[in-house]
């Protein structure tokens, strides 16, 4: 076995970095289009209490539905291909980030804000340095959640049309190749787990007030 | 639409019926197991840290690189599809389960030591019921994701749900794709109001 994969790495070794490319490209992508909706959403959903009231419930609603469905319903809307894969993505992907931000926000003390307010910190002043601080743990932890979900995800999208490592995995499936299993199951996890590591690392940068 | 569901409903009930069992399959397992992990956190504190590390470690592995990395083992079938779903079922149980035994007032279980209970009486009387509300949670979390997963491992010919899904995908059929979502999303979002329902009645 071990024969065979160093076999598949010398000759498709421009594809196998291919795939990994493409994988990585469109999860990035996805990840920044679902922080772009998402963080701001959940902003807009603490500010304004009749939003939250029906756009939580919807995205918990979401959360529910197996990502495979997601994923194969856009088909009717959007064919196949890289741009349903990745709108499948970023829709995946939003409801981590945008309950998490939710729940950060709503769980930080009250009379901390009422300090900062009387302290003569404007509403802007509050949001940079208290409000957003005090939530962002939860918010990381959301972004992990979902760069995890991404990553399988986009191994998933590789069934319509998107390109990545899932091709190899998919192919490997239909030829019942271990050697092409392998590679591409092993490539998935450790770039799923380096994402969430990498996710982590970044907490740890930017809390390190905690660690000293 | 319709007329797909006259016509084929035996093929349909037939796939969900095999996902029913994948999923009941799994869950059963997968309690077992949390539940020995975690009397053996309980029991030996410092394993702790470790075993809810590697859980996690384990279901930040997308389930399709896990299937395909455990067939060369345990082969195409229902068999990886369980292992797989059971392993990543033990990260959402393992996990709430031991926060809500944490979070039972250590007072309590202090005042029950003090009384004489051993470490066994204390869990199974006095942190287990207290504890019911996480460790529900904790079941209908993993329930919810087994139900999605579980579409996924159609692709190693473990049936189910997903293989509605995947036909309609290589067939091109609209029919099959939709029911197969309504299908699977429906029984998620059902086993979720079910268990809350359960929950509900247990606490009362």
């Amino acid at each position: 076995m071990f024969a065979e994969m160093a076999g598949y790495f010398q000759n498709n070794m421009d594809d196998f970095l291919r795939a990994i490319a493409t994988h990585a490209a469109i999860s990035a992508l996805a990840l920044f289009l679902a922080a772009a909706i998402g963080i701001p959403a959940g902003i807009l959903c603490v500010r304004h209490r009749g939003v939250q009231r029906w756009v939580v419930p919807l995205f918990q609603a979401l959360r529910i539905l197996p990502s495979l469905a997601v994923l194969f319903l856009l088909i009717p809307v959007l064919g196949t291909g890289l741009l349903p894969a990745l709108v499948a993505l970023v829709l995946l992907a939003v409801p981590s980030i945008l309950l998490n931000t939710v729940a950060g926000l709503l769980q930080t003390p009250e009379f901390m804000l009422e300090t900062a307010a009387a302290c003569g910190m404007t509403r802007g002043q509050i949001w940079r340095s208290v409000w957003l601080p005090m939530a962002l743990p939860m918010i990381l932890t959301g972004i992990k959640n979902a760069v995890t979900e991404i990553i399988a995800s986009a191994t998933l999208a590789a069934k319509i049309g998107a390109g990545g490592l899932g091709e190899i995995i998919f192919t490997g499936l239909g030829l019942y190749r271990f050697d092409l299993l392998l590679a591409g199951g092993l490539t998935v996890a450790l770039l799923s787990l380096l994402a969430a590591g990498s996710v982590s690392l970044l907490g740890r940068l930017l809390m390190r007030y905690k660690y000293v | 639409m319709i007329t797909y569901v006259v016509k084929y409903y035996d093929k349909l009930l037939g796939a969900l019926g095999e996902h029913l069992v994948l999923v009941g399959l799994t869950l059963v397992f997968s309690l077992i197991l949390a539940a020995a992990l975690t009397v053996l956190c309980v029991y030996v504190k410092r394993v702790e840290a470790a075993l809810v590390g590697v859980c996690s470690m384990i279901y930040s592995i997308p389930s399709i690189a896990l299937f395909a990395m455990l067939i060369p083992l345990s082969g195409l079938g229902k068999t990886t599809a369980v292992i797989v779903l059971t392993l990543y079922n033990q990260y959402l149980l393992l996990r709430n389960f031991l926060t809500g035994l944490h979070e039972v007032d250590r007072g309590i279980t202090e005042a029950a030591a003090g009384m004489g209970m051993t470490t066994g009486q204390t869990l199974l009387r006095v942190q287990l019921p207290l504890a019911r509300e996480a460790i529900l949670s904790g079941i209908r979390l993993a329930a919810v994701s087994t139900v999605g997963i579980a579409t996924i491992a159609a692709s190693i010919n473990a049936g189910g749900l997903g293989s509605i899904l995947f036909d309609g995908l290589r067939t091109m059929n609209m029919n099959k794709i939709l029911w197969g979502s309504i299908l699977s999303a429906g029984l998620a979002l059902l086993l979720d109001r079910a268990l809350i329902a359960a929950g509900r009645r247990a606490s009362r």
